[in-house]
């Protein structure tokens, strides 16, 4: 270890420095109102040091700790995206977070570590590293949903406690066979060792391959592993709701595109994984959005919104063998554009459920009615949330579900562009009806509230999410950039 | 003994640890069963460790010394943070406990409809 190592993990070291601090501040304050402002300042500091890694030029090797940590523009870009959504969820739950009482402290620093687990995914190249980064992804993921003393959150933390462990020794177990089938835990020498021992079609790697999968596949709530997710999504405190379905969710990508692309690339291994990410693709699709409409709780509905949103995000995951004239790495920069976009776009409908359900102290659809009316800027912002969603212009998901689609359509995959397009008009019955309810269902009570009774954080966090998810319906061409340098220096 | 029989070892244990954790009623010997997948994984790592090493090593495999202890350390990890995993979970379950007045996880099942 050297001051160059240091030097490329110095973000995940300034955001639990970050953490930390919270904590301390938290012993000294007795007005907790100062301290999702200090844990938003003090951000800056994981954010800056992210920024000049990304503008050095002359920064020589880009890995550090033996070949186990890699800051390239593929991590950085998930650095970025991570560190904005833990800024927008920590910045709409300081109304909500009054409910955890003297423990807030504690709350922002639990978020803060997941978000340092997650940073950390982003750029782990070797199997350890990645499976502690991933722990610590998930443990403090499992506290924050157990948070509040009430009987459903408590069941909400089990579960995800639960799950996450057998779903690591699942992950575990399929690491340890690929470890002892290629000798090296390292991704670049996993696939070195399986072109130059001829392990391409080993039926242990297949089998170690499989177990990877599934362990990956809890983390990102695909089907058939999304059972945690309803339950969880439910009885967790919603910001943190909204923290799991975006963040953990960009990283459990990151780390899927990472592994599969560096070790498992489909011209040295012989298993074409790009068929199992569409069928478990057009699934995800289709279970997430049917179940999704018997809802009536949104969180539970988002849940599974969120289900049918991993199956969208794998279409990119199949999409990676272009047909000639196609190109090859669209299917995954879709992935990126994607998760950009739906980050936004849930975090602004998160930020509208924070701030409803505080206020109303209750989470089911029918809480929204006349929201119109009370509230124009919240129910707008959850309208576009909604239609981002959907996928209709002129939203940010609208672009994302383009560009993702037509990739399948490069790479063969017609199939599942049509099965995408008929889930998406599915959603929109579900989606829509948060609308409909919104406007034109009269308010129980008829009197208009001020904005700011809903909760300054969650008002603000809603119109920046929303602010993002129009803009870039316009004007995609920056994320879609970024987008294409970090594909590149993942593939090469 | 061979490296299949460790091998096989770990595969039985991680077997019975999942049923175990699938099928168990009481929390704390979910949290056992999930244990006793973890010390499967652990056994596969070192077996594959102590046994592929010294055959690289004798085989003159291009930088075989370089992975000569990762299963070991990959098992040390995993022992270290299924320690985390169970003292977290174990907080949980008091907070069940407190809440519900059993640790059944079949009874903490208020979202199940």
């Amino acid at each position: 270890m050297n001051l160059q190592d240091i030097y490329l993990i110095s973000p995940e070291i300034g955001i639990a420095i970050v953490a930390a601090f919270v904590i301390i501040i938290d012993l000294f304050v007795s007005n907790k109102k100062v301290l999702p402002v200090v844990a938003l300042v003090t951000l800056l500091i994981p954010l800056f040091l992210t920024i000049q890694l990304h503008l050095d030029t002359d920064i020589g090797s880009k890995t550090g700790f033996s070949g186990t940590f890699q800051v390239d523009d593929f991590a950085i870009f998930f650095k970025y995206l991570i560190l904005g959504s833990t800024a927008i969820v920590i910045l709409s739950s300081t109304q909500y977070a009054r409910r955890f009482g003297g423990h807030q402290g504690e709350y922002y620093a639990l978020i803060l570590f997941s978000a340092a687990g997650m940073m950390l995914l982003a750029s782990s190249m070797e199997l350890i590293t990645l499976y502690i980064a991933l722990e610590l992804t998930a443990l403090p993921s499992a506290a924050l949903a157990a948070f509040i003393r009430q009987r459903k959150s408590a069941e909400a933390g089990i579960k995800f406690l639960v799950l996450s462990a057998v779903s690591s020794a699942v992950l575990l177990y399929g690491m340890v066979l690929v470890y002892g089938l290629t000798g090296s835990s390292h991704l670049n020498e996993i696939a070195s060792s399986i072109t130059n021992n001829g392990l391409g079609s080993s039926p242990a790697l297949l089998f170690g391959i499989v177990l990877i999968t599934a362990g990956f596949g809890f983390k990102i709530s695909a089907v058939p592993f999304q059972m945690w997710a309803p339950d969880v999504y439910e009885g967790a405190p919603t910001p943190v709701t909204g923290f799991l379905s975006v963040a953990s969710k960009a990283a459990g990508f990151a780390i899927i595109l990472r592994v599969f692309y560096t070790s498992f690339g489909l011209d040295n291994a012989n298993i074409d994984w790009a068929n199992m990410m569409a069928v478990l693709s057009a699934i995800s699709m289709s279970v997430g959005n049917l179940i999704a409409i018997r809802q009536n709780n949104i969180k539970r509905m988002l849940a599974y919104s969120t289900v049918a949103q991993a199956g969208y995000l794998m279409v990119g995951l199949a999409a990676i063998t272009a047909l000639p004239g196609g190109d090859d790495n669209a299917g995954p920069i879709g992935v990126l554009f994607y998760l950009a976009g739906y980050a936004m776009t849930n975090l602004a409908a998160f930020s509208v459920v924070i701030a409803v359900s505080n206020k109303t102290n209750n989470d089911s659809i029918n809480s929204f009615s006349g929201l119109a009316r009370k509230s124009p800027l919240l129910a707008g912002a959850m309208a576009l949330a909604m239609i981002s969603l959907i996928g209709i212009p002129p939203t940010v998901g609208f672009m994302a579900k383009i560009y993702l689609f037509s990739a399948a359509m490069d790479t063969g995959l017609e199939w599942l562009a049509i099965v995408g397009v008929i889930n998406s008009v599915i959603s929109a019955y579900y989606y829509l009806r948060v609308v409909k309810v919104m406007f034109l269902s009269s308010p129980k009570e008829n009197e208009k509230d001020s904005e700011t009774s809903y909760g300054v954080g969650a008002v603000s966090a809603a119109v920046i999410a929303m602010a993002g998810t129009f803009l870039f319906g316009i004007y995609p061409e920056p994320i879609l950039r970024i987008a294409h340098t970090a594909i590149d220096s993942l593939i090469g | 003994m061979t490296l299949e029989r460790f091998l096989i070892i770990g595969a039985i244990l991680f077997a019975i640890g999942l049923y175990g954790a699938l099928s168990k009623k009481h929390a704390i010997a979910v949290l056992m069963s999930l244990e006793l997948m973890f010390n499967g994984v652990n056994v596969t790592a070192v077996a594959l460790s102590r046994y592929t090493v010294p055959k690289a090593l004798s085989e003159n495999i291009e930088n075989a010394a370089s992975f000569l202890l990762t299963g070991q350390v990959f098992a040390v990890f995993i022992i270290t943070v299924a320690a985390a995993e169970v003292a977290l979970g174990l907080a949980i379950i008091i907070a069940i406990y407190r809440s519900r007045s059993t640790v059944l996880v079949t009874e903490a099942a208020d979202m199940k409809k």
